[in-house]
């Protein structure tokens, strides 16, 4: 294997180790360029930095607490630490990304920025950072994905940003994204593109990862002040990888510290249907720009992944994660649609958090999967769940039935109070002091 | 034709660029047309006769497309084409069959996106193109550099050529060193875009084109002509890109969308016949 190769001038990477490189059309070779020396060039300038550190701060709500899960570390026998990323502007830890790469693009002079979104949370992410600093902004979204996520399509809109149907292949997030590369292609001058996640043509993967370490930063400085040791192991769901490799950065350097990735598993690895481009096993190939393992059939058609998440919902994965797992310094392991949908709920019981289910997939594995050499590990909570709520309720039913948010055998929506004809006339609401339970 | 001869010097990319050049330098009238179609498209029986068309149209060269399933550099109506021919049932050994039964009349380059040559392996792949009598192949997301090189040898090594693509966008420095790197034909991009018709675009032409032949007198340089392409549709627009300097007009969307007509052999064609008379032919 080759070793990760960089771009001589600045070091930041093209490759890892085979895995990454440009694999776009010629018109966007001079906009990679200017980006990696734009980066190159800000990541270390002071203006830039305090002014990103400042809206960090001030604006996302960083730093995001590390949070000692008292219940669900009793039910496993182990300290089990959460990253709060959900509890960032707009609820999950997309807006590190978006926001860092919004600024980008105005330092870089870009008076427009466009996206891929699939749930609708990077879409958010950036149409809240183009908002901010006065960008145009257009996202890219399957018209499938706008139906079952209407909510994230108003909120868009609300912000000032274009929403772009997109109606081809399977109208998810794969096809958002390839039309996103396109209207690139067409309006490189003077548009910037957000990708979402840690993959892409170089320098999106390391860009995206350095924007993203900020998770992993804050989250092995508060494991040193509250624990006073690192963990044992850092846990984090994969679609594309970016809330992994930022979490994952924060440790590369501690040999002792176990990295472990969850994959989408969808209905199981023997289904076809799944996200697990890692777990898989499957063989390497181009999809938006780089090189890394990818869904395909055996002609080199790349197909539709599937999840009950829809940030997981993607035949590929980012290349640094292809890497890490090659040399053996990550671990990847998949977790099925059903594991997630409940573990979606059994977190929200044991901890009053109700965690994205992409999120979900890395809470099953910690809560499920027997390991009796870890003593302490921190997860990464990378979202909020509300988005999903419609869907996993309605996922857990079709598992378990109507009774599927019982608990402890009793109803979760107790029997009307009788009625007060008298309250009702007048508007007041219960009389006589009774209250409603 | 503004072609040089290339006689007495090896062309690296072997039997399929010499037929390639040839046909450039052979063209009748003004400038080569290379007509492009979506290998499958409407159906596999139509694109036969589509293909037929072509070469009675009088196609200098056929660039054959291979339906995909992410088609990044194509506009509407290819990708469009490509999704029906995929939905058929189209694979990529029908298309390199259709190959096999064009080549003997006319040259033919394989169009088709890097995952498709990758994912056989690039010799592998190349070698049943060059086994098939292609003499040509495009990558669009394949740019010259690391990521193109191995498949670069790989064709060079089966006598296939390498046609390598220049953007507006492209630096001055980088041309030179796309068009070092070009075999058969420069593939020159006419505008900032996906492939696609457009209005007249006629003002941007004569700067691509001087772009692209800039290097043309370095030492070494191997007289590789210049084709034009992405949005030339009709006669009048054939006519702007070859008083710009091309050396050869490539002509997609257009073809396309008349192949996608109630009567696609009709109407594929009445555009051939617009295009070549704008050549002079």
């Amino acid at each position: 294997m080759t070793p990760a190769t960089h771009s001589p001038e600045i070091g930041s990477e093209r490759r890892f180790g085979p895995y990454g490189g440009r694999y776009v059309p010629e018109t966007l070779i001079p906009a990679l360029d200017e980006l990696e020396a734009a980066w190159s060039r800000l990541r270390n300038d002071t203006t830039f930095r305090s002014e990103l550190d400042g809206l960090l701060t001030n604006y996302v709500g960083r730093r995001t607490p590390l949070y000692l899960a008292t219940r669900m570390s009793a039910a496993v026998g182990r300290e089990i630490y959460l990253k709060r990323e959900d509890l960032n502007h707009t609820g999950a830890h997309k807006i590190n990304n978006a926001l860092g790469q919004c600024l980008i693009a105005k330092y870089m002079g870009k008076k427009r920025v466009i996206a891929e979104t699939g749930a609708g949370q990077h879409g958010v992410a950036t149409a809240t950072s183009a908002a901010l600093l006065g960008l145009d902004c257009v996202v890219y979204m399957g018209v499938e994905d706008m139906r079952r996520q209407g909510p994230n399509v108003q909120r868009m809109r609300l912000l000032g940003t274009t929403v772009q149907p997109v109606e081809s292949g399977a109208r998810t997030l794969k096809e958002a994204t390839s039309q996103a590369i396109r209207d690139w292609v067409a309006t490189v001058e003077d548009t910037h593109y957000v990708i979402g996640t840690a993959a892409g043509p170089a320098p999106y993967p390391a860009l995206v990862r350095d924007l993203q370490r900020v998770i992993g930063d804050e989250a092995r400085e508060q494991v040193l002040e509250i624990a006073g040791r690192l963990p044992d192991r850092v846990v984090a769901c994969i679609g594309g990888g970016s809330n992994a490799i930022g979490l994952f950065s924060g440790f590369m350097d501690d040999e002792g510290v176990r990295m472990i990735g969850v994959e989408a598993g969808g209905h199981g690895l023997d289904s076809g249907q799944h996200g697990a481009a890692l777990t898989s096993g499957v063989q390497s190939g181009v999809l938006h720009g780089s090189l890394s393992p990818v869904l395909q059939d055996h002609n080199g058609q790349i197909l539709e992944a599937h999840s009950v998440s829809a940030g997981l919902d993607y035949p590929g994965v980012g290349p640094q994660h292809a890497w890490l797992r090659d040399t053996g310094r990550a671990e990847y392991v998949a977790v099925r649609d059903e594991d997630a949908l409940r573990a979606f709920r059994e977190v929200a019981r044991l901890e009053g958090i109700i965690p994205a289910l992409e999120t979900s997939h890395a809470l099953h594995y910690v809560l499920h999967e027997p390991a009796p050499d870890v003593e302490m590990e921190i997860v990464c909570l990378s979202g909020r769940g509300d988005k999903d709520m419609a869907h996993a309720l309605e996922g857990l039913e079709e598992l378990e039935g109507p009774d599927f948010l019982k608990h402890d055998g009793h109803d979760s929506v107790a029997e009307p109070l009788g009625e007060d004809p008298v309250a009702d006339q007048q508007g007041d609401g219960p009389q006589d002091g009774a209250e409603i339970r | 034709m503004s072609t040089e001869e290339t006689t007495g010097t090896t062309l690296r990319g072997g039997a399929g660029e010499e037929r390639i050049r040839r046909a450039f330098s052979e063209a009748p009238g003004d400038a080569a047309l290379v007509a492009y179609m979506m290998g499958g498209y409407p159906d596999l029986e139509t694109s036969r006769k589509i293909a037929r068309a072509y070469v009675d149209g009088g196609a200098d060269v056929v660039e054959l497309g291979i339906p995909y399933s992410d088609p990044l550099a194509d506009g509407p109506i290819i990708h469009a084409a490509g999704t029906v021919a995929l939905r058929a049932g189209i694979v990529v050994d029908d298309v390199i069959e259709l190959g096999r039964e064009l080549s003997p009349d006319v040259p033919v380059v394989l169009m088709t996106y890097a995952n498709l040559v990758l994912h056989p392996g690039a010799p592998v792949f190349l070698q049943r193109l060059a086994d098939a009598g292609f003499s040509g192949l495009i990558v669009p997301d394949l740019p010259i550099g690391e990521e193109a090189e191995d498949v670069m040898a790989a064709c060079d090594a089966v006598g296939l050529a390498f046609i390598p693509l220049v953007a507006p966008t492209t630096a001055e420095d980088r041309v030179r060193e796309v068009r070092q790197a070009a075999r058969g034909f420069l593939y020159a991009v006419s505008v900032t875009g996906t492939t696609g018709e457009r209005g007249s675009m006629a003002e941007q032409f004569g700067e691509v084109v001087r772009r692209a032949k800039a290097s043309g007198g370095d030492a070494g340089d191997t007289g590789i002509p210049v084709g034009l392409g992405f949005g030339i549709a009709t006669g009048e627009h054939a006519a702007q890109a070859v008083a710009a300097g091309a050396d050869g007009v490539i002509v997609g969307s257009r073809l396309v969308r008349a192949a996608g007509d109630e009567d696609p052999v009709a109407s594929v064609a009445a555009v051939m016949a617009d295009l070549v008379s704008g050549l002079g032919r």
